[in-house]
């Protein structure tokens, strides 16, 4: 392990083998979970990221659920999978509750990697910060380019 | 083209109806009918901005659908009716206006049991289920285009799987 590498994981306050959560991660199946075991694996910070499962959940259920997750990690960012989706609608009527919490819909690998990486800014400045990555680290290459 | 599809999905409009049947069906338009939801200018803010802009919602209560699905069935667009309980659908089947019901999504709940990995019933609900049949109405349960249709008595004689 690098020196780099060892005092970007003491900058975020991993090194002590704790991490806290800043974010959940919502969404279809196990979007979460996979898109937590990139992160993790590509940067060790997957630690950040709390991953909700809501299949076979109703909507009222599901903004339980987020309600709790929120309340347990102290928690204010909320990504989801779809705009159209469950998890965002929940999350949408969870947060007319909160002043400063922030929901993105859409996340992408790109968007959690630069999340983490925002640890020294306030999670919602990170998450909108986060979601400009996200939104322009789409590329299409090959025929008619 | 017509309702092409007349849903129960205590989720209303998610992933699967606007993207899993809103897109192989071709669907311009979805009506939701939900009291509740007519009544609240910010609960139909969450559900517009959830469909793409190529498709319309229209919100109604129930009374109002059952005068205006004659009209939604004339549209020259695939729609898609949708209901977020089973109570307000058999409202519409029993006024004649609705000939076959798809059960989407009705999760878990106190005093539910699980019949599929999707569907939770309550004795009463299987009740109004069967009362939808005996009316005439043709009750499967399909969460997805791709998914075998399941027969009422199935879904009814089912232990989750």
């Amino acid at each position: 392990m690098n020196s780099e590498h060892v005092q970007g994981r003491e900058a975020s306050g991993e090194s002590a083998g704790r991490v806290s959560p800043r974010a959940i991660v919502a969404g279809h199946a196990d979007f979460a979970a996979g898109l937590i075991s990139a992160v993790e694996q590509i940067t060790g910070r997957g630690g950040q990221l709390v991953p909700v499962v809501v299949q076979g959940l109703g909507l009222t259920d599901i903004e339980d659920l987020l309600r709790i997750r929120m309340a347990e990690g102290n928690i204010s960012v909320i990504f989801t999978d779809l705009q159209a989706g469950s998890c965002t609608m929940a999350a949408r009527r969870l947060l007319r509750g909160y002043t400063d919490a922030v929901l993105v819909a859409g996340a992408s690998l790109p968007m959690l990697l630069d999340f983490v990486f925002s640890d020294g800014t306030n999670p919602a400045g990170a998450a909108r910060h986060a979601a400009e990555r996200g939104r322009a680290a789409v590329s299409v290459h090959g025929a008619g380019e | 083209m017509t309702l092409v599809l007349c849903r129960i999905d205590d989720r209303l409009i998610h992933g699967q109806v606007v993207v899993g049947w809103g897109k192989p069906l071709e669907v311009g338009f979805i009506v939701l009918v939900d009291d509740e939801v007519v009544a609240s200018d910010w609960e139909q803010e969450l559900y517009r901005v959830a469909v793409p802009p190529e498709m319309d919602v229209y919100f109604v209560s129930v009374a109002q659908a059952i005068r205006m699905i004659p009209g939604y069935r004339a549209d020259r667009r695939s729609g898609i009716l949708l209901t977020g309980d089973i109570a307000t659908m058999r409202c519409l089947v029993d006024a004649g206006q609705v000939d076959a019901v798809n059960i989407g999504g009705i999760h878990h709940r106190a005093g539910r049991v699980r019949r599929l990995r999707y569907v939770f019933l309550t004795p009463e609900e299987e009740l109004a289920l069967e009362a939808m049949a005996a009316h005439g109405a043709v009750v499967t349960a399909q969460d997805v285009p791709g998914a075998r249709p399941v027969s009422l008595h199935d879904v009814l004689t089912g232990t989750g799987e």
